[in-house]
């Protein structure tokens, strides 16, 4: 178990001041209101003359406006503030989200796959069935801030399903929502089963199940396809969908796929973590107010992932964010080598510490911190902007039981 | 129903018929709260959500908004952004903010001297309200040297044109029943637009108020009612005419100066501009002509020194105070209510003015109408137009 939940609720703050990202500049998004008092538009020169009213006048415009105003506490200078208190590490969310209440807790969900049930069927093969029903919840995003999600199982982002290349899968999906709603698979299947309309689009209190094999192996995503489809996801209807390759049909890379196997000895060398980069338009402005990796914003910053530095890191990536075009993963103090869609068995890019997914992009990155020294590596996207939105975290490096 | 039957009613039965109708006004309204009869209409639909920043401080400790909660329920503030980064922040007093209650939220972010902030406010159900600090400046604290600088840039915008106005009155008191005439529909011509100036302000100002105080409502009724108030205490004791009508115009035009120390001081403590020497310069120009028209009326009276006195700190000397207030103690709705009533007495005494021009002249009407007062009209807000574009920019 790579997550130690006993570690949440930790301060953190004097980290996050020595490694918080520069500010990005001010976003304005509205003209800057000079309203009515645009009268007094400053520099103007002093036209001379009219001595009294000329010097007493230019005290007040000049340069310096702390000039003629004496503080409580002496002179301001907000690059002197870390003293007063004002540090940088206040960067951050009032608060704690309650995870019981939403029903999921972001800590958990990394490493809280969905398997499913299996039997065998007559020719040998595995039938992997799972059950999905889409609902409507009220989540707490971040601490104190409520979004009316619709969501596969309760949670967003939705169950991390997990197969086996070649089983053949059952999802038995219902719909206990308000709106219609589909599954949509990121892989290789019949037009009757995409999840489309008139392809297992079901209106509220309907139950379909989508039918196909678990191909290709790699790291997808499964969501919504019922339109309008920027609602659909962005409301919280995705999920990852990964199918792990089987060894015996890539003799070549044996070892290698063996390791991504959920459950074999190989693959329990391995801390796999799931991670889902999202984001919640809570005002409905076709802007994100919150950014986060699985949901909370900030969570991984309040409780830091345990990580065990003397075994190997993956982490399967998929960027679900509505409404921005790409989003990105940055690990700090370290390097990681990354496999796009995870459909191949040797990395498409080797030592990298920032990878960049567009909307439905994902992917897997393996990095280990074995040589490294004890201590918190802090992650996030490298869009500034999304980092002090929520999209920032930890990892708690130490040895095993340290 | 006649006024003998009425008057006739014993005391307590004239109370009972009051307390009847207000008892069954309370039990109407128990019987709604209790009962709960419009539930039929909860569509499920989020309640109303308003927030409005009434006051922005920057200083050592970061910045602090005053906010006013205007929801259909009381509101949380759930998070706080700056520039498009959550930060910390305090609220006093805590918790939910009923509707029409103002609290201070503290939020210690290393402002940047000069540039533009934006804050933004995330309530519990997601909804934003976007406060634009346009340029970051500390924010003026009451100290004594702060207090006495704005006093002096007051006096230049207020007291000094007051008084250099006042000191063309030995230049005027020769002039002729034309000449009077002239200077009379001068004052009446540079109030008409210190009327229009001042209602537009006040009306500007209102719209960044809570709905709450209903800006719009608050305006013209606060101006209707001060200028019943000040007709009415005007015609006490007759017409106003030479030094009391001189005492108040120097009321209206000092209840527009407050208005203009407190544009200068508010838009000072926002940081939205430096004062340059220029535009104080435009300031007193342009207010010159209110010494004026102060003047104008008391031509045919013989005031002493002490008048002239009085009358430029009356008309003056609220710029002083409306300079502390406004870099103090900023907030939207209470500036446009003195402005609004500072239209009020501006109304009155263009009304005064008026009736004293057609008094003195034998053909009334005729009069008002003379080529000679048009001219003074028309040049008086021609005159007041033009020094106003020195001072908007």
């Amino acid at each position: 178990m790579p997550v130690d939940t006993s570690k949440r609720g930790r301060d953190v703050s004097s980290a996050v001041e020595t490694s918080r990202p520069t500010a990005p500049p001010a976003m304005v998004t509205e003209p800057v209101s000079a309203s009515r008092r645009a009268l007094l538009v400053g520099g103007l020169v002093a036209a001379g003359g009219a001595a009294v009213a000329a010097s007493r006048a230019q005290s007040q415009a000049t340069p310096d406006p702390m000039a003629g105003h004496a503080m409580p506490g002496g002179a301001v200078d907000p690059y002197s503030a870390h003293d007063s208190g004002m540090a940088h590490g206040n960067m951050t969310m009032v608060g704690q989200v309650d995870h019981a209440r939403n029903g999921f807790d972001p800590t958990a969900m990394l490493t809280d796959w969905e398997i499913g049930r299996t039997e065998v069927l007559p020719d040998g093969r595995t039938l992997r069935t799972f059950e999905v029903d889409a609902i409507d919840v009220e989540i707490e995003i971040a601490p104190g801030v409520f979004f009316p999600a619709w969501t596969f199982n309760g949670r967003v982002p939705g169950p991390a399903l997990r197969a086996k290349e070649g089983e053949r899968l059952r999802i038995v999906f219902r719909n206990l929502g308000s709106h219609p709603h589909s599954m949509h698979f990121h892989g290789i299947h019949s037009a009757r089963m995409d999840g489309v309309q008139g392809a297992g689009l079901i209106d509220p209190g309907e139950e379909f199940v989508y039918e196909f094999d678990a191909k290709p192996f790699g790291c997808h995503l499964y969501h919504c396809h019922a339109l309008p489809l920027k609602r659909h996801m962005h409301k919280g209807m995705y999920g990852l969908f990964v199918v792990d390759p089987d060894p015996a049909r890539h003799p070549e890379f044996a070892a290698v796929a063996a390791s991504r196997v959920l459950g074999s000895p190989e693959n329990a060398e391995w801390q796999e973590l799931a991670m889902v980069m999202n984001g919640f338009d809570t005002n409905f402005d076709g802007e994100n107010e919150v950014y986060a990796v699985n949901t909370v914003g900030q969570a991984y910053m309040n409780a830091p992932i345990r990580i065990d530095k003397s075994r190997p890191v993956r982490i399967y990536l998929m960027n679900a964010t509505e409404f921005d075009p790409i989003n990105s993963f940055h690990l700090h103090g370290n390097f990681f080598d990354y496999y796009d869609t995870g459909t191949q068995l040797t990395p498409t890019l080797r030592t990298v510490d920032v990878i960049m997914q567009c909307q439905a992009q994902r992917g897997i990155l393996e990095f280990s911190f074995a040589d490294h020294e004890d201590g918190l590596y802090m992650f996030h996207a490298h869009q500034a902007e999304f980092t002090e939105l929520g999209w920032m975290g930890f990892f708690d490096v130490r040895e095993a039981g340290a | 129903m006649t006024d003998q039957t009425q008057h006739s009613r014993p005391p307590k039965t004239r109370l009972l018929l009051v307390l009847a109708p207000l008892a069954a006004m309370l039990g109407a309204f128990v019987w709604i709260a209790s009962l709960d009869p419009l539930r039929g209409f909860n569509n499920g639909a989020p309640p109303v959500e308003a927030l409005t920043v009434e006051r922005t401080i920057l200083d050592g400790s970061g910045i602090s908004l005053r906010v006013r909660a205007g929801g259909s329920e009381a509101m949380v503030v759930a998070q706080v952004a700056v520039d498009d980064a959550y930060w910390t922040f305090t609220q006093e007093p805590a918790g939910p903010i009923a509707r029409g209650e103002a609290v201070w939220l503290r939020i210690p972010y290393p402002w940047v001297l000069g540039e533009a902030h934006h804050v933004n406010l995330l309530t519990n159900t997601g909804a934003t309200f976007g406060h634009e600090i346009g340029v970051a400046v500390s924010t003026p604290s009451p100290t004594w040297g702060q207090l006495r600088l704005q006093a002096v840039i007051g006096a230049i915008v207020g007291l000094l044109p007051v008084a250099l106005g006042l000191m063309f009155y030995p230049a005027m008191k020769g002039v002729g029943r034309r000449g009077m005439n002239f200077l009379l529909a001068l004052t009446v011509g540079l109030l008409a637009f210190l009327l229009i100036d001042t209602i537009s302000e006040a009306l500007e100002l209102s719209a960044e108020a809570a709905a709450i105080f209903q800006g719009s409502a608050m305006v013209w009724l606060s101006a209707l009612a001060s200028f019943l108030l000040l007709m009415a205490i005007g015609r006490w004791r007759g017409n106003p005419e030479g030094i009391a009508l001189a005492f108040y115009i120097a009321l209206g035009i000092g209840l527009h100066n407050f208005g203009e120390g407190l544009a200068i001081g508010g838009a000072f403590a926002a940081g939205s501009a430096g004062l340059g020497t220029f535009l104080v310069l435009g300031f007193a120009l342009h207010n010159v002509t209110e010494g004026i028209g102060i003047a104008a009326p008391m031509l045919r009276a013989r005031p002493n020194l002490w008048t002239f006195a009085a009358l430029t700190l009356l008309a003056g000397g609220p710029a002083i105070l409306g300079m502390w207030a406004g870099s103090l103690a900023y907030a939207p709705q209470w500036s446009a209510l003195a402005l609004a009533v500072g239209a009020g007495a501006i109304l009155q005494v263009m009304v005064e003015v008026s009736a004293y021009l057609v008094r003195q002249n034998a053909d009334r009407q005729a009069a008002l109408m003379s080529p000679v007062v048009l001219v003074g009209f028309l040049g008086g807000i021609a005159f007041m137009y033009a020094t106003a574009a020195l001072i908007k920019i």
